[in-house]
């Protein structure tokens, strides 16, 4: 089976990808993993006439830590972040979420940059990015800007990007001296997409006050949705705080039924979920 | 739409061809190159029976496009036996009967290959983990492990010969 014809580029910059978006812009699609896309195509649902392809664009792929935070260059593959060291130690919320996403060859391949644009609310880095409070740079024919995890995402396949914009990195800051964070996911089968999803960030002081907390909803909504918890700052870091986070989870959940579940079922996972992951999220500050 | 003229290394000889975007590296595998032990089971990228290795990496070759093969080395079950030998991990497929049909296998093995490397001493876990995204519909799973765990042994005891 094939897709319908396309021209294929493959751009060695940035720039010359980000003039190619120009000169064909709704038309084109850039390319990075492919472990959509390609798929999309070949099902014919996506039918770029222009495929951009990033892999042979050189510094794009990097995981680099600095006093200030954690920087991810967009073409970094999943397993290379499933597989890092300090992730797990310092953001065990990104590797969390990574060793879930589909299957070890899809993550070879799959980029963090790709899981970001998408825009499917089924994607789960979206929901650790706005957790973690993370910021994505993305460059296009006027310049690179910076742009919120949480104000990245429009609606279904839709985010804040330019047609001419691509995403080149991502950046998470050091967390507090006392943060925890996980993800918490449930799914069918091995390698599927989440029924029902929740990334949890929390940093405490010396007695377990909470001063930051980030609560975002996978597969729970048409797209990824943040939870407003600025009301519980200052709470203590216990199962009746939880229990609060999990029915505000619950209350923004905006599910619908499909073959994954029923929509009451999906909701009652956000809140669920949440409790759990902010449990995970607390015993990890803990040392437990 | 123009061809693109691509070249890589296959199973260690280099080959050159001009392919039409769209065409997928599997197709390019099993149609251009004549090579059928690459198998195809489905169309959304669930199944793993295209699993080959690509610059050193197992991916599924019915989700890249064969353009985006040009400058890389091609591994696919063909080039596993060496002089008329079996490669170890097929022979442990063979000796611990890790399959029934076989038209996971191809698959099966090529992830082995590239996850054996990288973990030559796996637990039956770590195993069960790294083919989780190959498919079998016969054998359940256990002699497929089996012949997984096995084969990592006879990697090493051939390691230590050398
Ligand atoms: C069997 C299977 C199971 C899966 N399970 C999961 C799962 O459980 N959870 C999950 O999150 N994902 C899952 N995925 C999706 C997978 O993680 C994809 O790799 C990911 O969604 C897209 O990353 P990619 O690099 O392959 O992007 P591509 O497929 O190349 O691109 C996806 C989209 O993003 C755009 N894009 C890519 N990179 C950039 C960039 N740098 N700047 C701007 N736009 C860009 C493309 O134009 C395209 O529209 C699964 C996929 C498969 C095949
Ligand atoms: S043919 Fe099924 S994953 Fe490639
Ligand atoms: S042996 Fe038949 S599918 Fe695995």
């Amino acid at each position: 089976m094939y897709p319908a014809p396309f021209e294929y580029f493959a751009p060695k910059s940035l720039d010359e990808a980000i003039s190619l978006l120009e000169k064909y812009k709704e038309e084109a699609k850039v390319i990075a993993g492919g472990q959509s896309l390609t798929i999309l195509m070949k099902l014919r649902l996506a039918r770029p006439k222009y495929l951009i392809d990033l892999n042979k664009i050189p510094g794009l792929e990097y995981i680099i830590e600095s006093n200030e935070g954690i920087k991810i260059g967009a073409m970094t593959r999943m397993n290379d972040i499933a597989e890092n060291e300090l992730i797990r130690k310092t953001y065990p919320i990104i590797h969390d979420a990574a060793i879930n996403i589909a299957d070890p060859l899809v993550r070879n391949m799959g980029t963090i940059g790709g899981n970001l644009c998408h825009g499917d609310p089924g994607n789960d880095m979206p929901s650790v990015m706005i957790a973690l409070n993370a910021v994505y740079t993305v460059k296009g024919t006027r310049g690179e800007r910076k742009i919120k995890a949480e104000d990245f995402y429009i609606d279904t396949f839709q985010t804040a990007l330019e047609p001419d914009e691509i995403l080149t990195e991502v950046f998470v800051a050091k967390p507090e001296p006392k943060n925890g964070s996980a993800y918490e996911k449930i799914k069918r089968r091995v390698g599927d997409f989440a029924v029902a999803a929740v990334g949890a960030s929390i940093s405490v002081d010396e007695n377990l006050r909470i001063k930051k907390i980030g609560i975002a909803l996978t597969s729970l909504g048409p797209k990824v949705l943040k939870v407003d918890t600025s009301g519980l700052i200052g709470s203590v870091a216990n199962e009746d705080t939880f229990e609060k986070v999990g029915e505000l989870s619950y209350k923004t959940a905006q599910p619908s039924s499909d073959i994954r579940g029923p929509a009451e079922y999906k909701r009652d996972m956000a809140k669920a979920l949440t409790i759990r992951a902010l449990r995970l999220s607390l015993n990890r500050i803990l040392g437990k | 739409m123009p061809k693109h003229h691509i070249s890589l290394v296959v199973n260690g000889k280099k080959v050159e061809a001009d392919v039409e975007p769209r065409m997928l590296l599997v197709h390019f595998i099993r149609d251009v190159l004549g090579l059928t032990g690459t198998h195809v089971g489905c169309d959304t990228t669930n199944c793993g029976a295209c699993t080959v290795i690509l610059d050193g990496k197992a991916v599924k070759s019915c989700s890249l496009f064969a353009v985006q093969a040009d400058g890389k080395e091609l591994l696919t079950i063909e080039g596993l036996a060496k002089d008329g030998q079996l490669h170890p991990i097929q022979q442990a497929f063979w000796e611990k009967h890790g399959l029934q049909c076989g038209y996971c296998t191809p698959g099966m093995i090529m992830t082995s290959y590239w996850f054996l490397r990288k973990n030559p001493n796996p637990t039956e876990e770590e195993i069960r983990n790294a083919i989780s995204g190959n498919l079998c519909r016969c054998t359940g799973y256990v002699k497929i492990v089996e012949a997984i765990q096995y084969a990592a042994k006879l990697m090493q005891s051939k390691e230590l010969k050398k």
